[in-house]
């Protein structure tokens, strides 16, 4: 690959890597011909026509708006196809694909906490089998952090307040670099971590390893139970609220009569904020979560209540 | 210096600190500015001294965030903002147009009070412990969790924001009202267009920088939610209203450095700038557009995709008319006599680096690129190419070109030009590597980082350690030109503007009678001889 040919840059491993160095490869192209024009003609002129050299200097270019006319569409065209070009690749590069498996990162002063959906975590590193799209679904518990990985080209800021989720996928086993790419305070160099990509198998077997008591969605069960909810969204409750079994993935009818789809950060806003959006023919009696409930707990209700997405209520 | 010129007008420090005197002012501002350079310079020493191995070795990650919190903070504020407009602009705007003095000299004066006032508050921030939340104040960093200074700091800043309005303000109404008989809009030097397009910028957009400021106070200080999602605030409003004020902040940062550029070029390649009315108009379409591209700043952020389309379909849009202006300053030099004094080698350093710099600013317009590169030091690399390589760089060639008016006196070529090389040089030794190591993935406001970064780190201290020297070599030469240099004449460099009309250094008010212009700006005869705008 002529990629290796340069010393310092080192190989992609995404499925898009290779189309971002290609895009890095003609934005450096183009620039370095207008660079070598440019500097080419000051060197031309400079030289020619340093003062007291005899060189014809009769019959100057008038000024005239051909030339104006001409750099600026010349410029402007250019600019226009760089901007495609550009563009097109990260409509591409944000496109979902189907079969994704979810993995949670949660982000906080100076540290990267992964879950994944079996119940393991990790500290500052993500395990994740090569070929396979990963949805990566990220909260922060208190500054903004960004999550880069250079070997993708990928980057994605971790807003607190919010999910933020992110598709990856590695090409390549092997160890790479994870970076916190927005200053988050003291630490902040500090906020690194690596990205793991193993064979499917391998990732099986580390998964097994890590031999974890129980599974995201069981501990969100358990939850479930433990902070109330239960008893107004479970089965056989006597206040109405909308039940949340068959709820992940549907189109939910707002009571102002917009329809939302009930994903990951809708089920969020409605633990967080249960007034902002209200399900059609329901009373907004749920009282906030806001601050009682931490990103850790948060996902995990998530992952349960998307797990009984198959169940009928 | 027989005659009576503004400098021997009084010798009392009451006659130069209650000045209303466009030209004492622009002095006052002078010193000012020396002294932020070189406490913004000494802490980006110790950034480049710390940075030479991949370890915490000579600060803490504490000192180093407010390290380069402070060089961001001091160098934006209290240097390039005010660099060109305040010291040169003041100096030679009303020279410039045939006037006596700004529109409005006692608010000059009060902008110069308001700026070492917020100077003063912001030393304070830093001496009593200083700032750790980078200069961009993200919240909810800087509202709930940051334990340094940060309301003395966000105070100090707001402060000074006022002086940089009153200054907008002085030009706009100069420009407007107090041109010579005769100096009709498209016979104004192209230096007054980029002032007066740097003008508008900074009395639109400054008083947005102020809200911000006042909200962050505020939610810091009594708890108001506004960013902080905790409170039911929401962080992407901050950077929403930061970088509204802060990408047209980059113009007011370039915009004079291209306007000086426009008169060296002229006067030392002995000729007309190419295509006037285009670099003219040029200036006031990147300040109109400047307004329409802050979210570029904020690709990864999580703002919608449709939005980040547009701000990177302006932002390509608003390199046009830079484009424009870099090919016009090449045209101009076609089949000119040019001479390569000091301030010419500035004007040649100016439009490569300048250049590099807006290349560099398409990649990360382009959208999938920048989802790499930002956040890393190739943004670094690209902002110092403008904001240093351009901008300071103009500043010297400005300040070499005017220096004779300024102060009546000649300095050393030579050193001059040695010095002007020697900052070419130190420049791209330090910043070209950050460009490389941005690609490679280095995140900037790194403390500590990888060991395979290192290569580049320390071509980029060493590079550093001769910019220092290179920056610190005029404070010697010009220093010893002001008590011992040849005294310079009316106009030393044959220049066609009015400012070199009158005496160097200029009398009290200006001109002994009020000047007529006759003619277009930037006028040579067929042997290379300047011909005044008002003969």
């Amino acid at each position: 690959m002529w990629r290796a040919w340069i010393p310092f840059w080192h190989e992609g491993v995404s499925r898009h890597s290779g189309d971002v160095d290609l895009l890095f490869t003609g934005l450096l192209l183009a620039s370095s011909l207008v660079l070598g024009l440019l500097f080419f003609l000051l060197a031309l002129f400079c030289i020619r026509y340093r003062a007291g050299n005899r060189v014809d200097r009769g019959g100057r270019v008038a000024k005239s708006w051909h030339w104006e006319v001409s750099w600026t569409a010349a410029s402007l065209l250019a600019f226009l196809g760089l901007f495609v070009w550009g563009a097109s690749l990260f409509l591409d590069i944000y496109r979902p694909h189907a079969d994704e498996l979810s993995i949670f990162v949660v982000a906080k002063q100076w540290m990267w906490k992964v879950q994944h959906p079996g119940g393991q975590s990790e500290i500052n590193a993500l395990h994740i089998p090569v070929h396979h799209p990963i949805r990566l679904i990220m909260a922060s518990q208190d500054v903004i952090h960004s999550f880069f990985i250079p070997a993708l080209r990928l980057k994605h800021d971790v807003v607190p307040g919010r999910y933020q989720d992110l598709e990856i996928e590695a090409d390549k086993p092997g160890h790479y670099h994870l970076f916190c790419a927005e200053y988050c305070g003291t630490e902040h160099s500090g906020m690194t971590g690596e990205l793991v990509a193993m064979e499917p198998a391998d990732y099986a077997a580390w998964l097994s390893q890590q031999g974890p008591s129980s599974s995201l969605a069981q501990e969100g069960g358990a939850l479930f139970r433990q902070l109330g909810c239960s008893g107004c969204h479970g089965l056989g409750s006597k206040v109405r609220a909308p039940p949340m079994e068959g709820l992940y993935g549907t189109q939910v009818a707002l009571s102002d009569g917009t329809t939302v789809v009930a994903d990951d950060k809708y089920l969020r806003d409605s633990i967080l904020l249960p007034r902002s959006q209200i399900a059609a023919g329901y009373q907004p009696v749920m009282p906030s979560f806001e601050g009682k409930v931490s990103e850790d707990q948060l996902l995990r209700l998530v992952v349960y209540i998307k797990s009984l997405a198959g169940h009928q209520p | 210096m027989n005659e009576d010129n503004y400098l021997n007008a009084g010798f009392t420090l009451r006659s130069w600190l209650l000045t209303t005197d466009h030209k004492r002012i622009a002095i006052l501002y002078f010193a000012s500015l020396i002294f932020f350079f070189f406490i913004g310079g000494a802490a980006a020493t110790a950034i480049r001294i710390e940075l030479a191995t991949p370890q915490a070795d000579l600060v803490s990650s504490d000192m180093y965030n407010r390290l380069f919190t402070m060089h961001g903070i001091v160098m934006v504020w209290f240097f390039l903002i005010p660099s060109v407009p305040n010291t040169l602009g003041n100096f030679i705007v009303p020279l410039m147009i045939g006037a006596r003095d700004l529109a409005f000299p006692r608010l000059n004066l009060l902008s110069w009070y308001l700026f070492m006032l917020g100077g003063c508050v912001t030393l304070f921030a830093i001496a009593a412990g200083g700032v750790d939340t980078g200069w961009t104040f993200y919240a909810p960093f800087s509202t709930l969790y940051s334990n340094s200074h940060v309301v003395a700091a966000v105070l100090g800043i707001f402060i000074a924001g006022f002086s940089s309005i009153l200054t907008g303000l002085n030009f706009i109404v100069t420009i407007h009202r107090l041109r010579a008989p005769g100096l009709t809009w498209y016979r104004l030097p192209l230096f007054l267009w980029s002032l007066y397009a740097t003008s508008v910028i900074l009395v639109l957009a400054t008083p947005i920088l102020a809200i911000t400021l006042v909200l962050i106070a505020v939610e810091r200080v009594f708890g108001v939610g506004i960013f902080d999602p905790k409170i039911s605030g929401d962080p992407l409003l901050f950077q929403h209203l930061f970088w509204f004020y802060s990408h047209p902040a980059v113009y007011i940062m370039i915009l004079p450095g291209m306007g000086v550029v426009n008169e060296l070029i002229s006067c030392f390649s002995r000729k007309e700038v190419f295509g006037y009315k285009f670099v003219a108009w040029a200036s006031l379409a990147i300040a109109a557009v400047g307004f329409l591209v802050w979210g570029h700043h904020m690709f990864v952020s999580g703002q919608s995709v449709v939005a980040s389309l547009v701000f990177s379909f302006m932002s390509f849009i608003v390199a046009v008319p830079s484009a424009i202006k870099v090919f016009n300053w090449t045209a101009t030099l076609h089949k000119g006599s040019i001479r390569f004094d000091a301030p010419m080698l500035y004007a040649l350093a100016f439009i490569g680096l300048f250049t590099i710099g807006g290349l560099t600013g398409l990649f990360l317009a382009c959208l999938a690129y920048d989802v790499h590169a930002t956040d890393t030091y190739f943004v670094v690399a690209h902002f110092h190419y403008i904001m240093v390589g351009g901008m300071v760089t103009a500043y010297f060639g400005g300040l070499h070109y005017w220096w004779p008016k300024i102060t009546g006196r000649l300095y050393s070529e030579a050193w001059a030009r040695a010095a002007a090389i020697l900052i070419f040089f130190g420049f791209n030794l330090t910043f070209f590597p950050q460009f490389i190591l941005g690609a490679e993935g280095m995140p900037r406001r790194y403390h500590v980082y990888a060991p395979e970064f290192q290569v580049w780190n320390v071509l980029s201290s060493a590079g550093a350690s001769v910019l220092a020297v290179a920056y610190l070599l005029p404070l010697f030469y010009l220093g010893y030109s002001l008590f011992f240099g040849a005294r310079a004449s009316a106009n030393p460099w044959d220049a066609p503007g009015l400012e070199w009309q009158t005496p160097s250094p200029p009398p009290e008010y200006n001109f002994e009678v009020q000047p007529v212009v006759t003619r277009a700006p930037y006028q040579y005869s067929k042997n290379f001889k300047a011909e005044p705008q008002n003969a």
